[in-house]
């Protein structure tokens, strides 16, 4: 049984699903977020999923979406989370020009394997999975079949190297408390003595219109009071802008100077909204 | 169409995977790059398997896929790992066996 060539459907569901995985691929290496990478990369391992589906292997998209969409990147989110937020890529170069390097030879691998494999493949005959499939009655029992007669052994040991890569992870998370748990005195005494802050630290500003944790609070000389704003926000670099000439406004309207000239903008109650910013 | 055309979108997204893990610089990006170069290796499998008219492609692929299983819970633990001790986690920053 041959079969040469594929159904229209199935290179309309090809293209839509390879222009699917090659987005998520380009989103993954160009995103600057790691948990955007991981949105990315889920979206790949579907359309791979639908891929593998449509080339007659049902039980691998299944596995596919199962393994990699449910588990593997969902582990990979929960690690982004333990990790932090502040772990997008510093734009500093280790290694000069390894950036330029490492796109050039991955364009050459690339368009060596596109053109070896295209010159390799053309006039293949294409036998088709039915006849394998029709064999034991279906693909999931074939590949039981293979599985639990030809392949035992490789099972076998794929078990156990799951159990030992489980293990591995419960050792290498596990954290041994050296010392004892410091307690809420001797935490205090220690931050007096530092003496950087010894109180709380300030809240984050209150205006009219924002009293969001993104919104700091400015000192008495309208600068930013930074440390105002939780340090999961700053290290992503989510600190709302403060209007300079906002801030000037108000502080000329304080002191009574702009009473008597005729305001260009409006009042000025709101330093936390910058006139660029369309939040 | 031909079924060829998976192997090519198979190269595609292993390349797509190496500029990945030779451009960026943080390990989860980096580990992610991986799974990418590993799924495009499942893609070409499975295709083979129907070129050839024969399921061991597709036992082959499943058995990738248990083994990136057991490869992520390592790789991400080691992460975890070294970010505890040092509190980042780029793969610069781990130099210790350098010297």
């Amino acid at each position: 049984m041959t079969e040469t060539g594929t159904s229209t459907a199935e290179a309309a569901v090809f293209w839509v699903c390879a222009i699917l995985a090659v987005t998520g691929g380009l989103g993954l290496i160009l995103s600057r977020r790691a948990v955007h990478s991981a949105l990315w990369v889920a979206l790949t391992m579907i359309s791979l999923a639908v891929l593998y589906i449509a080339n007659a292997a049902p039980f691998l998209g299944m596995v596919q979406i199962i393994v990699y969409t449910g588990a593997v990147m969902m582990l990979f989110l929960f690690v982004l989370m333990v990790v932090g937020v502040d772990s997008s890529d510093s734009l500093v170069e280790t290694l000069r020009g390894q950036r330029v390097v490492g796109i050039l030879l991955a364009a050459g691998f690339g368009i060596l394997l596109v053109l070896a494999i295209g010159s390799a493949l053309t006039g293949v005959p294409a036998v088709g999975l039915d006849a394998a499939n029709a064999e034991y009655g279906g693909n999931v029992e074939g590949i039981a079949r293979l599985l639990f007669g030809e392949y035992l052994l490789a099972f076998e040991i794929v078990a156990g190297l799951l159990i030992t890569a489980a293990l591995g992870a419960l050792v290498l998370a596990h954290r041994e408390r050296w010392q004892p748990r410091r307690t809420q005195r001797e935490l205090s005494e220690e931050r007096v003595r530092s003496g950087d802050h010894v109180g709380p630290l300030p809240a984050p500003g209150v205006y009219a219109r924002h009293n969001a944790v993104d919104t700091p609070a400015l000192l008495p000389d309208g600068s930013v009071a930074e440390i105002s704003v939780p340090g999961p926000l700053r290290a992503r670099g989510d600190l709302r802008p403060v209007d300079a000439a906002a801030v000037a406004e108000t502080e000329a309207l304080a002191s009574g100077r702009a009473a008597l000239g005729p305001a260009d903008h409006p009042v000025a109650d709101d330093p936390g909204t910058s006139p660029d910013e369309p939040r | 169409m031909n079924p060829e055309n998976y192997v090519v979108l198979a190269a595609v997204l292993f390349t797509i995977g190496t500029v990945g893990v030779l451009v960026r610089r943080n390990a989860i990006v980096v580990f992610m790059s991986i799974e990418l170069m590993l799924n495009a290796a499942n893609l070409a499998f499975v295709a083979f398997a129907r070129m050839q008219g024969n399921l061991d492609g597709q036992v082959i692929a499943f058995f990738v896929m248990v083994v990136a299983a057991a490869e992520v819970v390592v790789g991400l633990a080691i992460i975890v790992a070294i970010y505890r001790s040092r509190r980042s986690a780029s793969i610069d920053e781990p130099n210790l066996l350098k010297y």
